[in-house]
């Protein structure tokens, strides 16, 4: 078909700006797969799950790479969080979108997207000055997986609510309308039919808050204690593999240094796993 | 109705008590209440302890005694190099990439897929891992060092998820009747694409400079080992650059007697990312409003 | 006149001819802006009476994702005329329409199969300039549909594009047809306000002129006034009526009385076996007063449809 050339041209250049967002994708994986060799090579991907312990800057041989209990200490974190964040998230869009009345719902919405917007360091710092301290009059050290879960849930519980009121949002009206037309009450109506209707897009919701649980950095790294070991309870202090390559990148050579980068190829296969989830949920729309 | 008054039919009568209707209604008020009074709590903390150290000079100064003293002004200089950085290269290719989504790409075409599900995966790559990526490529790979110029180039990988989202948005929101009446006039779709698409879709891309100066400004991790710790003042982007969220962090974690600073920095950097947000929504507002919409 | 003028690229490649069929009709301002493109107004002027058929379709069938919505339209369209297309909703009125500027290009999953000529030449042959040829074919939407710019630049955009250069000139072009649509005393003094904020009436007519502006030899109206009230729906008749003669109008229409009172030819579409096609065409009288087809005697006496 007929093309003028400025559109030609145009075209071009766009194609090649958008390759740059694949180019990315691309270069983070090559780089964190070449910088993660060495490691993988010399200690074995099977260590990295059975070593005795996580001591590795004794180089290839005497060092220790066990990344189990931060693993464990991601998990932990992440799971409490999700827990927590997406009862009171979702309560949170309720009250948004069918209980507020006009004014404050409006005033309400500003405020989660503050919440939403309060930079993570921010929230780690408030929780290793407020939240740990009053942990640690009830049961000490205070600086805990208890402290990371609910500092992540309080950073996560945004992404909930926000996301899970517009999928609430895009429910027609019509249903809403059908149903209270046939008499149901308002919990009837979104119990049967709001939720039910939102469902898609709350679930995709949860992931990406899921996602970035697991990805948080700073805020956990701030109140969790950093302590590597598999916690006994949530009053004990655990380290998170995002925590760790934020602690001992900066010093971290040789194998050690390629075993922090293993570490983050563990973190980027779960997400990757997760956004797969979402986008297959999601499959058919067209934005997430 | 209000005649009625004996023999009420049954539906006039709210003897009947919903149960599970009031409970729910009692505890989504009560998480909305317990969600307001945390923001309280945090905000409330933020101003109460930031204030006192909070002067004019304190945005200005050289911080003194790692950070106890003084105050945070090559910090601001670093932070706004970064953001600078950042802004200049994510915002061509976040447009460009966005025009291509939005207006060339079929409906599941290939390259379009591509590209989304690249974005996707960009957009949930947790921080530390463009720390990580940034740290390789552009640190030790490409020779940048710690430098405020790799610390925004990784931001800019970063936030451009969320700028080619919004303004995506932002084009798909414009109706296609000007598409159409374009189309009809024989223009070129690059004319109709600079000097009526792009300009209704400016909301959306207000929207997503928002959205990714706030993710840019917030980013602590992925700037620990690209822009690095350096807290003097920058000379040029080559220069490492401390930004206000690893000041933050720093005076936290690793300057016993550094909080009273730390939370005038926190109240800074808030402050700042309210601001922009309403800065720029107010000069969106004044300047479409003259534009497009009837007066 | 055979010759086919798909392949012009600028204003300046237009023929003589043409120009002069766009302002013949015709003010000494007209004839001067003639001049301003460097071609000289020609004596001959179109009008309805020569049938001479300026666009052709031979079996135009369009499919919309494999689904026939208009089949086998073999119709010709007589130059200077009005010719008005009737029928009812979803019989492949815009279809047809939207075949003759290749609009159809814009949807996806639509396939045209027959052939629209204009002047002799094949719209969708490979070579054609798509874009000259739009803008030889103007088009007018049901919506009014002016840009979100200024009334100013409504005007002049197009015309830049299409590569008039000299801003003095786009202004007298603009001036002239804002003129030529009844809209120039309405807006001089704000012609820097956004077009969005005129009447709906208004906005109408600021399109008719976008499209006038250029100059185009056919123009494709879309039910323009079904979205306008009786009156603001009155002047665009009435200045849809003053295009007669000048440029070879093709106008869909809801409206049987709009129809009878403005076109020199109808043509009737209607459903059949799922798809539109054209059961009667001919000069309006005809068409209104003796229809041969059963259904359109129904419909022209408003017993169906
Ligand atoms: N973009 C499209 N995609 C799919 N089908 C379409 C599209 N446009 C029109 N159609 C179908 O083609 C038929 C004719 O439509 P149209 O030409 O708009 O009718 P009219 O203008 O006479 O009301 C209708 O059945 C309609 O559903
Ligand atoms: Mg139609």
């Amino acid at each position: 078909m007929y093309r003028p050339s400025s559109d030609m041209l145009l075209l071009a250049i766009l194609r090649c700006l958008a390759l740059i967002a694949v180019a990315i994708v691309l270069l983070i994986v090559v780089f964190l797969l070449i910088e993660s060799l060495p490691a993988v090579r010399s200690v074995g991907m099977l260590r990295f799950f059975g070593d005795a312990s996580w001591h590795p800057a004794g180089g290839a041989e005497a060092g220790r790479f066990n990344l189990t209990p931060m693993l464990i200490g991601t998990v932990a974190a992440a799971a409490g969080a999700v827990l927590l964040a997406v009862p009171l998230g979702m309560g949170s869009a309720l009250f948004c979108r069918f209980y507020a009345p006009r004014r404050i719902g409006g005033v309400y919405r500003r405020l989660v997207e503050l919440l939403a917007g309060i930079p993570s360091v921010v929230y780690g710092f408030w929780g290793l000055m407020v939240l740990a301290p009053l942990i640690r009059q009830w049961q000490p050290p205070g600086q805990s997986l208890l402290a990371g879960i609910l500092i992540l849930t309080i950073m996560i519980l945004p992404t909930v609510a926000l996301l899970s009121e517009s999928s609430l949002r895009s429910v027609p009206r019509s249903y809403l309308d059908g149903a209270s037309a046939l008499g149901l009450s308002r919990w009837s109506t979104i119990r049967g039919v709001a939720l039910p209707a939102a469902w898609g897009g709350i679930f995709t919701a949860v992931l990406l808050a899921t996602g970035r649980a697991i990805g948080e950095t700073m805020a956990v790294l701030m109140v969790a204690g950093n302590v590597v070991q598999t916690p006994a309870s949530i009053f004990e202090p655990v380290r998170t593999l995002t925590a760790n390559i934020a602690l001992e990148l900066g010093y971290a050579m040789e194998h050690h240094r390629s075993a922090l980068f293993v570490s983050g190829l563990v973190l980027m296969v779960m997400i990757v796993v997760i956004v797969s989830l979402a986008s297959w949920i999601n499959r058919g729309r067209v934005h997430v | 109705m209000s005649d009625v008054k004996s023999s009420q039919p049954a539906w006039m009568s709210n003897r009947h008590f919903d149960w599970p209707d009031r409970l729910a209604t009692v505890l989504v008020w009560l998480v909305a209440i317990s969600i307001v009074a945390i923001f309280v709590w945090i905000v409330g903390d933020l101003v109460r302890h930031g204030v006192p150290h909070l002067s004019v000079s304190f945005l200005f100064e050289a911080p003194r005694d790692a950070g106890r003293a003084g105050g945070v002004g090559p910090i601001l200089v670093s932070t706004g190099l970064i953001l600078g950085v950042c802004l200049a290269v994510s915002i061509p290719v976040g447009v460009g990439t966005a025009m291509l989504l939005a207006e060339f790409t079929r409906r599941g075409g290939g390259f379009g897929l591509l590209v989304r599900r690249s974005l996707d995966v960009l957009a949930g790559v947790p921080s530390i891992v463009f720390g990580l990526f940034g740290n390789a490529l552009f640190v030790i790979y490409l020779g940048m060092g710690f430098s405020i110029l790799a610390g925004g180039l990784t931001l800019a990988c970063m936030v451009l998820p969320i700028l080619i989202r919004s303004t995506e948005e932002g084009f798909r929101a414009v109706p296609d009747d000007y598409r159409r009446a374009a189309a009809a006039l024989g223009l070129t779709r690059s004319a109709a694409l600079w000097q009526i698409l792009l300009p209704a879709a400016t909301p959306g891309l207000i929207v997503g400079l928002v959205l990714g100066i706030g993710r840019a400004l917030a980013e602590t991790a992925a700037l620990l080992f690209t822009s690095g710790y350096v807290d003097r003042m920058p000379e040029s982007v080559l220069d490492s650059g401390r930004a206000l969220s690893i000041h933050i962090y720093d005076l936290a974690m690793n300057v016993p007697g550094g909080d009273g600073n730390a939370y005038a920095s926190a109240l800074v950097l808030i402050v700042l990312l309210l601001a922009i947000n309403g800065l720029t929504f107010w000069l969106a507002d004044r300047w479409l409003g003259r534009r497009i919409t009837p007066q | 006149m055979t010759r086919s003028n798909l392949q012009i690229t600028t204003p300046s490649d237009v023929s003589a001819g043409e120009v002069a069929r766009a302002v013949t009709g015709a003010s000494a301002e007209d004839a001067a802006k003639a001049e301003h493109l460097g071609v000289a107004a020609s004596d001959r002027a179109p009008c309805c009476m020569d049938r001479e058929p300026v666009v052709c379709t031979e079996h135009l069938t369009v499919q919309y994702g494999g689904q026939t919505a208009m089949r086998d339209v073999t119709m010709p369209i007589y130059r200077g005329c009005i010719t008005g297309i009737v029928g009812p909703s979803g019989c492949g009125k815009s279809t047809f329409l939207n075949c003759l500027n290749r609009m159809t290009d814009m949807t996806e999953g639509c396939r045209v199969s027959g052939r629209v000529l204009i002047d002799g030449g094949d719209i969708n042959h490979g070579t054609v300039n798509l874009l000259a040829l739009r803008r030889r074919v103007g088009m007018i939407f049901q919506k009014p549909n002016p840009f979100p710019l200024s009334i100013r630049k409504n005007l002049t955009f197009p015309l830049k594009e299409h590569g008039v250069r000299s801003g003095s000139q786009r202004e007298s072009l603009m001036t002239t047809a804002l003129q030529q649509v009844g809209l120039w005393e309405e807006v001089k003094d704000r012609l820097d306000a956004p077009a969005l904020g005129l009447s709906g009436g208004q906005q109408q007519r600021l399109c008719l002129a976008r499209a006038l502006v250029l100059e185009p030899d056919v123009v494709l109206l879309d039910e323009p006034c079904s979205a306008l009230d009786p009156i603001a729906s009155g002047v665009v008749e009435d200045l849809i009526d003053s295009l007669r003669g000048r440029y070879t109008v093709i106008i869909v229409t809801h409206n049987l009385a709009h129809a009878r009172r403005l076109a020199d030819d109808v043509a009737v579409f209607w459903l059949e076996e799922g798809a539109g096609t054209v059961i009667e065409r001919g000069p309006a009288e005809q068409v209104f007063t003796a229809p041969r087809h059963p259904a359109t005697a129904a419909y022209v006496e408003g017993r169906r449809g």
